[in-house]
């Protein structure tokens, strides 16, 4: 008999990052069996660009490998360069830096939040997270002068101070969100028909997690105590004692679930603001970058020969740079970027492992990439292609929701008229 | 100024060409309650076939280009298109690679730019908005 099992392409679209994808989904009824990715489509060859621009053009176009990380590949690169040319980074300077990317993660991961409620069909939960969301917007903007791309860090420092006024400002974010966060977690965490989605779903195993080197929240869900912050410290990391944090920080054994993940980037939205907080406290008076020349500071990459690596825990995880630098040339000879989502793609191939395929949407979106890479679905049946837009996808996602919910809804009913018995 | 209301709801499709996410987030947080756009009843769809306006954005890689052409034709007329962000509208920081074809109005035609990197949320706005009043006058069968 021919084999019951059908193919579903997924993609391509997925504009964020050097690694767009496609999936091949093999499915028998509702059943994923295996899954097969194939990323590409949004290579724009920055790298391929970046050998030919001098070392501060690369640096616009590191910003702009990502518009949610848009300061992660920065720093990474501006850390694998100072680390090439010898270039120190003044105390204040390292502040700002760091300030500036945990507000990065505070966005990042609200947005994130929005986005897999969505997936689950809750459209009144991704107004909240993403209203909130406007508020670290706000700051960002007072900070660095945009909303999305800060162009911040420079070699050897960062381009603009944070002024006295600007303190409070931020101080008020922090009241802000450490007020929300009960509330908050309430909606995202205590919800029944957002735990039905999500417990159990989509698992990957710390073993797992370990073999396929996850990183970011995705390890750190499964159990995995991994943070570049905390294993490697960086600029100003070291003195803060930062921690990775797991679901055991939430008094639950990680469970490596879809679930475990919206705990993990909940709990570290809180811990960026502590550490923003103690940003503000501790951070010292003085000069906010080693050259403040351009020219002088071309001059000097010119001059410097070497290699260097960057890394930086961006909001997704691990993103690394590297860069060979010769005496007498202007752009590197080498650059190399790894994305943090490049380390997360193969854990997506045990997580989607005989999971529903009303469940894609939300395991796919679990590992945080680009969210966009589920525009369209081709069914390929008897070689006959159907197209399969991400609202039918979608459709499946919030019909289980739906069903979930009424479910619950029933199971409530009885239980109150068992209580009523008699009544 | 007179103001008027919309003769009809916009139906919007985004289409991500290669760009960074920057625009894309930025598209997002316009539909959400700061900008809110569905008050205008402007409200983003997930098949170009239901579209009456696309919004792209970012440079075209290689393996886009035939993609975006599809969608465009897919798109019902009267259509209008909207590139939003700079990368799509001059490609940006993206030149000289091998395998970014754009910008945009390399592939299909173009009415609207929106500049910025990215542009904010009213920018956006406007751009969608303007599209509106191109979609009108081709309704009323004056030739754009
Ligand atoms: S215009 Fe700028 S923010 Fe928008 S997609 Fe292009 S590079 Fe990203």
């Amino acid at each position: 008999m021919a084999d019951k099992t059908f193919e579903i392409p997924i993609g391509p679209v997925h504009p964020a990052l050097k690694e767009p994808i496609r999936f091949t989904f093999q499915v028998e009824g509702e059943r994923i069996v295996g899954v097969d990715i194939k990323p590409g489509f949004a290579h724009r060859g920055i790298e391929f660009m970046g050998l030919r621009r001098n070392l501060i053009q690369v640096l616009y176009l590191a910003e702009r490998i990502c518009g949610i990380c848009s300061i992660s590949h920065p720093i990474a690169l501006t850390q694998a360069v100072e680390n090439a040319a010898g270039i120190e980074v003044p105390p204040r300077a390292q502040y700002i830096r760091v300030i500036v990317s945990e507000l990065e993660r505070i966005h990042s991961h609200l947005l994130w939040a929005g986005v897999a409620v969505h997936e689950l069909g809750f459209d009144t939960l991704l107004h909240l997270t993403w209203k909130v969301r406007e508020r670290v917007m706000d700051i960002l903007e007072e900070l660095t002068g945009n909303r999305v791309d800060y162009a911040i860090p420079i070699y050897g420092g960062v381009r603009r101070d944070i002024t006295p006024e600007q303190y409070p400002l931020v101080r008020e974010m922090i009241r802000y969100y450490r007020g929300l966060f009960e509330e908050l977690a309430d909606r995202l965490l205590n919800d029944a028909s957002i735990r039905a989605r999500t417990r159990g779903v989509g698992v990957l195993t710390p073993q797992e997690a370990e073999a396929l080197c996850a990183v970011g929240p995705t390890a750190r869900a499964s159990g995995l105590r991994k943070d570049v912050r905390q294993d490697w410290p960086y600029l100003v990391y070291g003195d803060f004692g930062v921690k990775a944090i797991t679901p055991e920080d939430y008094g639950l054994a990680p469970q490596g679930d879809v679930y475990d993940r919206i705990i993990v980037r909940l709990l570290e939205v809180a811990q960026s603001i502590d550490i923003i907080e103690r940003c503000l406290e501790e951070m010292p008076e003085g000069e906010i970058t080693s050259v403040p020349k351009v020219p002088a500071l071309l001059a000097q990459l010119k001059k410097a020969e070497g290699e260097g690596i960057g890394r930086h825990e961006a909001p997704r995880g691990e993103v690394i740079h590297y860069i060979a630098l010769e005496a007498g040339k202007e752009e590197p000879v080498v650059w190399k970027v790894k994305a943090p989502t490049y380390s997360n793609l193969m854990p997506w191939v045990p997580m989607f492992r005989d999971q529903e395929i009303a469940d894609i949407p939300i395991i796919a979106a679990s590992i945080d990439p680009c969210m966009c890479c589920m525009d369209r679905v081709y069914i390929v049946r008897d070689t006959v292609e159907r197209e399969v837009w991400k609202e039918e996808l979608l459709r499946l996602s919030w019909g289980k929701t739906d069903r979930i919910r009424s479910r619950i809804a029933g199971r409530s009913l009885r239980a109150a008229e068992a209580e009523h018995g008699g009544a | 100024m007179k103001l008027t209301s919309f003769k009809r709801a916009l139906w919007v499709f985004h289409v991500a060409t290669g760009s960074c996410n920057g625009c894309d987030i930025e598209i997002v947080a316009a539909l959400t309650p700061r900008y809110d756009v569905e008050r205008f009843g402007i409200r983003l769809v997930g098949t170009p076939r239901h579209a009456d306006v696309l919004l792209v954005t970012g440079t075209v890689t290689r393996p886009m280009a035939e993609r975006l052409r599809r969608i465009y034709e897919q798109t019902p007329d009267p259509k209008a298109v909207v590139v939003v962000g700079g990368c799509g509208a001059t490609s940006g920081v993206f030149y000289e690679s091998y395998n970014v074809v754009g910008p945009v109005d390399e592939i299909i035609p173009v009415d609207v730019y929106v500049p910025g990197c990215p542009p904010r949320p009213e920018a956006i706005i406007d751009g969608v908005v303007k599209a509106v009043a191109k979609l009108e006058r081709l309704e009323a069968g004056e030739k754009v």
